[in-house]
C-alpha cells in the first residue's frame, strides 16, 4: 500500500469524528485528531475500533495512546501490517 | 414570594403520534397506536402487542447528527430527544450547537431504564473477552442519566441537569420537580418530561409477572381497555413527553405562548404499608397525595373539572376509581371528568406520566376531553362509584378550567400535579 493511500484509508475513517472541515480537507501527515481535526477526545476509540477493522489488525493500549496523529496512525498500522 | 409556573412549549413521541398536532389529532379521534408485534411472539412472549412510536430514519437525522447516530441503539433516548428538542422549539427557543450557555435553564428529564438494547449489545461483546471493543458509546446510552445529558448539551442547559426515576410516577415526578425549581427562584426554564425504551429486553419482566394482557394477540387496538369489565392486563408502550416549564414572569418577557398553569401537586409513597407493597398501591397514601395536591394548588376538590387517571387496564383501576371518589369527595353525578390516555397507547411505563400530563395539557389549551377506548363495557364496580357520563367515549368540546393528573409506580410512590387554563 502507497503512502497515499494509506492516508486516504484513514481520511475516510475520521471522517464521521471530525469537527474542523478546513482541517479534515487539508489533511496530511502533519494533521493532529484533536488539535487539527477537532475530534472529542473520547470518539478516539471509535477511530481505532474503526482501523482496526479495515486492516484488520489489533492495536493494543500503548499503541492506541500513541495514535493521536495521521503519522502516528500510518507507523503503527504499517507496524502492524508488516508483523502479519 | 414564590413564582408562578407556567407551561411554554410541548413536545411528544407518542404510539398513536409524533409531535404535537399529530398526537393532539390523534387523541381527539380515538386512535389507537397499539400493533401486533412478531418480535414479541418469536420470543414466546404471552402479550405479543405493544405500542411503540413510528420514526423513520430520515426523522433521526433531523435530531441527532450523522456522529450522534454511530452505535446509536437507544430507543428511548431518541424519544426523549425528539420530544425534549420540539418542546424547546414550541416554547420558541433555537436549538443551534454554538448557542451561549443558559445558566437559567435545566432539565429533569426521568426514565426507567437507559439504552437497554445498547446494553444488551454490550453485554454480549463483554462475554466474548471483547471489553476493548465496546468503543465510546455504551456508558452515555445505557447510563440513567443518559437522556438528561444529550439534552443539557444539544440545547446547552446550565442549570440543573439530571434524570429522576420512580417507575411509573416518572414523569409526573419530573414536572413536579421542575415545577418546585421555578417556583423557588432556583431556575427560570426547566424542560421536564421522560421517556421509556420499547421492546422485548425492557418489556419481558413484565410479561413474567403476567401483568400485560396476553388476550388481545389478534386484536391489538382492542387490547388496551382501562375501567372495562373485561380488562385483563395493560399493554406495553414506549416514548417520551417533554414539557417546557417557566417562570410566569420570565414567559410574559418573551411574550411566550402559555399553554397553562401549574398550580402545584403532591409526591409521596405508602411505604409499601397499610395493603401497599412493591408492586400495589397503599390506597391511604393515593388519597393522601391527590388530598395534598389540591390542598397545594389552592384549590377545592370541587374546582377540578377533568381528571386524567392513571388508570392501566389491571384489577386496579377500579380501586383508583375509588380513591379518586374518597379523596375528592366527590362521585356519581358529582365526580369530574376522567380519561386514560393508556386506552390509546398503552402502558408508556416511565413515560406514561410525561406523555399522559402533555395529553392533560393538550385538554385544557384546546377545551376538550379526549374519549376513553375499549371501555363499552365499562366495569360494573366502577359505575357504581360514578355516573358513566363521566367517562367518555367519543371526544367532547367543554369549558374547563382546572385538570388533575396523577401516576402511582412500582414501589408504591405516588404523584399528582394540578394544571389550569391560563387566562
Amino acid at each position: 500500500m502507497t503512502k497515499e493511500e494509506l492516508i486516504s484509508k484513514l481520511k475516510t475513517i475520521v471522517q464521521p469524528y471530525i469537527q474542523n472541515e478546513d482541517a479534515f480537507n487539508n489533511l496530511s501527515e502533519a494533521t493532529d485528531f484533536i488539535n487539527d481535526l477537532k475530534i472529542n477526545s473520547a470518539n478516539l476509540v471509535d477511530v481505532i475500533l474503526d482501523v482496526e477493522d479495515e486492516f484488520d489488525i489489533r492495536i493494543e493500549n500503548d499503541d492506541m495512546e500513541k495514535m493521536t496523529s495521521v503519522k502516528a496512525a500510518m507507523d503503527i498500522v504499517n507496524e502492524k501490517l508488516a508483523a502479519k | 414570594m414564590k413564582n408562578r409556573v407556567v407551561i411554554t412549549g410541548l413536545g411528544v413521541v407518542a404510539p398513536n403520534g409524533v409531535g404535537v398536532d399529530a398526537f393532539t389529532k390523534a387523541i381527539k379521534n380515538g386512535v389507537s397506536g397499539i400493533t401486533f408485534h412478531q418480535q414479541l411472539a418469536d420470543l414466546n412472549f404471552s402479550c405479543c402487542i405493544g405500542g411503540i412510536p413510528n420514526i423513520s430514519e430520515e426523522k433521526k437525522l433531523e435530531y441527532l447528527t450523522p456522529l450522534q447516530l454511530r452505535g446509536f441503539n437507544s430507543s428511548g433516548i431518541l424519544y426523549g430527544c425528539i420530544a425534549g428538542m420540539d418542546a424547546w422549539k414550541d416554547a420558541g427557543f433555537e436549538v443551534d450547537p454554538d448557542s451561549d450557555l443558559d445558566f437559567d435553564s435545566g432539565t429533569v428529564f426521568g426514565t426507567g431504564t437507559s439504552g437497554v438494547d445498547k446494553f444488551r449489545e454490550a453485554i454480549y461483546k463483554l462475554d466474548d473477552k471483547q471489553v476493548k471493543r465496546l468503543g465510546s458509546t455504551v456508558v452515555v446510552q445505557t447510563m440513567a442519566s443518559g437522556i438528561s445529558a444529550f439534552l443539557g448539551g444539544i440545547l446547552g442547559l446550565g442549570n440543573q441537569v439530571t434524570t429522576n426515576s420512580s417507575a411509573c410516577t416518572t414523569g409526573t415526578e419530573a414536572i413536579l420537580m421542575g415545577y418546585d425549581r421555578i417556583k423557588n427562584g432556583q431556575a427560570k426554564r426547566m424542560l421536564v418530561g421522560s421517556c421509556s425504551d420499547d421492546g422485548p429486553y425492557i418489556w419481558g419482566g413484565f410479561d413474567a409477572m403476567r401483568v400485560m394482557t396476553y388476550k388481545h394477540n389478534e386484536t391489538p387496538k382492542e387490547g388496551s381497555r382501562p375501567m372495562s369489565e373485561t380488562a385483563s392486563g395493560f399493554v406495553p408502550g414506549a416514548g417520551a413527553g417533554a414539557l417546557v416549564l417557566e417562570s410566569l414572569e420570565s414567559a410574559l418577557k418573551r411574550k411566550a405562548t402559555i399553554y397553562a398553569e401549574i398550580l402545584g401537586g403532591n409526591i409521596n409513597s405508602g411505604g409499601q404499608r397499610d395493603g401497599g407493597t412493591m408492586t400495589a398501591p397503599n390506597a391511604k397514601a393515593v388519597q393522601r397525595c391527590i388530598q395534598d395536591a389540591v390542598k397545594d394548588s389552592g384549590i377545592l376538590a370541587e374546582d377540578i373539572d377533568t381528571i386524567n387517571g392513571h388508570l392501566t387496564a389491571t384489577s386496579k383501576d377500579s380501586l383508583e376509581i375509588e380513591n379518586w371518589t374518597t379523596a375528592l369527595g366527590r362521585s356519581g353525578t358529582g365526580f369530574p371528568y376522567i380519561n386514560s390516555l393508556k386506552s390509546m397507547v398503552g402502558h408508556c411505563l416511565a413515560a406514561s406520566g410525561s406523555i399522559e400530563s402533555v395529553a392533560t395539557v393538550l385538554q385544557l389549551k384546546h377545551q376538550f376531553v379526549f374519549p376513553n377506548i375499549n371501555c363499552e363495557d365499562l366495569h360494573p364496580k366502577i359505575s357504581a362509584l360514578i355516573s358513566e357520563e363521566k367517562i367518555v367515549k367519543h371526544t367532547i368540546n367543554t369549558s374547563l378550567n382546572i385538570a388533575a393528573k396523577a401516576s402511582f409506580g412500582f414501589g408504591d410512590v405516588n404523584g399528582c400535579v394540578i394544571f389550569k387554563k391560563y387566562n
